[in-house]
């Protein structure tokens, strides 16, 4: 009895068991609900069904919560990444409209390097900002965030350009090995990230700095080249997500492309169980809660409810999953709950949060 | 953020430092309104002041209620989507043929009642401000389109009667009634921060909220007050939106906590807290509607120019913030 409580307590406090259990509840109720949800069938090579369309569509967002979870960690938080994929796509998009062979494989790759420097020059700025200058990142972001709306209207002329690229069209809908290229992509992205963290110092570097920037230059780590470097994957990120985003529809709006994309980002970061104070990250964390805010949509287009509404669930959803996550709330919550006196007060103090 | 060797020499002349913020925003504001005075005649006209005031004073109130989060250090990004539940449910309920008076009190009712909420978990349950208000961003948002997908039209008399009466002169020149209480909110809320126990205590928790506490400040009780005051401001502007539009539109006032929270930065209010006036913040929305006006004004320039234009006005101004070195941490 004892050991199938402990078991149940490491089990429950693991930090993947919440944001999991989660998504399988939502994957569960959508079963019940709808009994063809889970089913996958093969057509012309390749798969189809809700769950694959689901990994397809949650592609972009992985692709920017990933490089906001690496922001995040460090102490920081990218707010301008909605606006930096409008512009990555405004600007593939915007070159390849003006050549005259669009299915050339050259002018598509000529495209993307181009959009992916604009990018990543775009990302230079913001590390500048944050490493360089010492502005506060949700400020030093929040320029960009507005300015680079602008810019992404000022690159497509406050135009919807449409373009007729079969190589840029599957970034966001080809096919490989009978699954969508996307999930590729994403994963690709997923996996480049882990195994420079994971198996290099950077992830602990990062972290050191999120913890404590001072003391990690103190000792000896160039905190600054480390922030910016997690501004500029972030945008590195955000401009393949971009092109993700326009491809899946051909053609690239500087006025909807990627908007609010940065708040999911978020979301799903803290969702997976980054805390926004940063000194941790986890990577596994937030694809899940990149995927659990994709079930959410998915499900409530579903479910014939308009897309507006269903912000109402990602409310609840997000201040359940924030809750249970919070020291505080748990705290409370088994201590009325089992009547034993509250555990000791946890040595680390809460950080002083900087961001917001 | 690795800046303490930066500013640790400049701690001198301090005091009127605190001010070169909001003083640089008004020349700002005089040298817009001197371009705009010299390119085109009819901007001279008085009129032309008022309109940013008719045309922003919702901003207004949203943005002195923004001034009391930040300058406590945290951020509000529910107040957009409050704005529209309040223009929404106003909307909704007086087609249901509700009398005005209690209409107004639910709608007024519902911001402050958020915000308590918000306030509540931020500071009990210890989740961060960001993402508390956006869950109630989300919220708001998704309540909008959950009473009506669609406009609904406000016909009712009192509404329209506030949303055309005019104050003005025997020239011409008015405002509308959304423009006084928008200055009685400012002015209430300018003695609040600077007379009021309240208002000290949000200028000391933004300061440092652990200091706050060894002095036996209420910090619990201010956080869930500026919270409240924040969704009370929202809910004003909201009604005042509704005056203005005269009706309710699900997506209305989309993006809305931008403009907010750039007006409180231009105005020299400081991100991280304790540092920033009301005075501030309402030159700050002046400047968002002098831009407007100008870029109207000209014609050439297209709408995006506004978001280029409050991005690099951020910029400088956050960068002058930082060169003159106060309360950066």
């Amino acid at each position: 009895m004892n050991d199938t409580l402990s078991r149940y307590r490491t089990m429950t406090g693991h930090r993947l068991f919440w944001p999991a259990a989660v998504l399988f509840v939502m994957l569960a109720a959508n079963t019940i609900y709808r009994p063809g949800f889970l089913s996958i069938e093969l057509k012309d090579g390749h798969l189809y069904g809700t769950p694959i369309d689901i990994l397809r569509l949650s592609a972009p967002l992985i692709l920017v919560a990933l490089g906001m979870t690496l922001v995040i960690s460090t102490g920081g938080i990218d707010l301008s990444v909605g606006s930096l994929c409008a512009i990555s796509g405004a600007i593939a998009c915007m070159y390849i409209s003006k050549q005259p062979d669009q299915s050339s494989l050259g002018v598509v790759v000529t495209a993307l390097a181009m959009a992916m420097g604009v990018s990543l020059v775009l990302g230079a700025w913001n590390g500048v900002l944050v490493a360089v200058i010492g502005i506060q990142p949700i400020i030093a972001t929040l320029i960009l965030m507005v300015a680079g709306r602008g810019l992404a209207q000022l690159i497509t002329e406050g135009q919807i350009i449409t373009i007729n690229s079969e190589p840029y069209r599957a970034i966001g809908l080809g096919h490989a090995l009978t699954l969508p290229l996307a999930i590729f992509i994403a994963l690709a992205a997923a996996l480049l990230v882990a195994a420079f963290t994971r198996r290099t110092a950077l992830g602990m570097i990062i972290e050191s700095v999120g913890g404590n920037s001072v003391a990690s230059r103190l000792a000896g780590i160039r905190s600054g080249r480390v922030i910016f470097l997690a501004y500029v994957i972030s945008a590195a990120c955000a401009a393949v997500a971009g092109f993700m985003m326009t491809a899946n529809v051909s053609s690239a709006d500087g006025n909807a492309a990627g908007l609010w994309v940065e708040l999911d980002a978020i979301l799903a970061v803290v969702i997976g169980g980054t805390s926004l104070a940063g000194g941790r990250f986890f990577l596994s964390g937030t694809i899940i809660g990149a995927l659990i805010i994709q079930t959410l949509t998915t499900t409530v287009y579903a479910m014939d409810i308009s897309p507006q509404t269903s912000l109402l669930f990602k409310a609840v959803v997000v201040i359940a999953v924030c809750l249970i996550q919070a020291p505080a709330f748990r705290a409370r919550f088994s201590r009325r709950r089992r009547n034993v006196p509250p555990p000791a007060p946890v040595a680390d103090k809460p950080k002083e949060q900087v961001p917001a | 953020m690795t800046t303490g060797a930066l500013t640790a020499g400049r701690t001198r002349f301090r005091l009127p430092r605190k001010q070169i913020p909001v003083l640089a925003t008004l020349a700002l504001l005089l040298v817009m309104y001197g371009i705009g005075v010299s390119q085109y005649t009819a901007f001279s006209n008085v009129q032309v002041i008022f309109n940013v005031f008719i045309d922003n004073g919702f901003l207004l109130v949203v943005a002195v209620g923004m001034t009391f989060v930040i300058l406590t250090g945290g951020i509000d990004l529910s107040v957009g989507s409050v704005v529209a539940m309040t223009a929404m449910v106003s909307a909704a309920l007086l087609k249901d043929g509700m009398p005005a008076a209690l209409v107004l009190v639910i709608a007024l009712l519902i911001g402050p009642t958020l915000g308590l909420l918000m306030g509540c978990v931020i500071h009990f349950f210890e989740i961060q401000p960001f993402i508390v208000t956006l869950a109630g961003m989300f919220f708001a948002r998704g309540m909008c389109t959950f009473i009506s997908g669609a406009s609904i039209p406000i016909t009712d008399g009192f509404w329209t009667a506030m949303s055309q009466e005019r104050i003005g002169n025997p020239r011409g020149n008015f405002v509308s009634i959304s423009v006084l209480i928008a200055f009685v909110v400012v002015v209430i809320a300018a003695y609040v921060l600077a007379y009021t126990r309240l208002g000290r205590n949000v200028y000391a928790i933004g300061g440092n909220p652990q200091s706050a506490l060894l002095m036996g400040l209420p910090v619990g009780r201010t956080r869930i007050a500026v919270y409240t005051i924040s969704g009370l401001c929202s809910a004003i502007g909201g009604i005042l939106l509704s005056f203005y539009t005269l009706s309710g539109a699900p997506l209305i006032a989309v993006g809305m906590e931008l403009d907010v929270i750039a007006a409180v930065v231009i105005g020299g209010t400081v991100l991280t807290g304790g540092a920033g006036y009301v005075f501030g913040t309402v030159l700050g929305v002046l400047v968002l509607g002098v831009i407007q006006t100008l870029i109207t004004f000209d014609g050439s320039l297209n709408s995006w120019w506004t978001k280029i234009v409050i991005g690099g006005l951020l910029f400088a101004f956050i960068l002058l913030q930082r060169l003159i070195g106060i309360r950066y941490k």
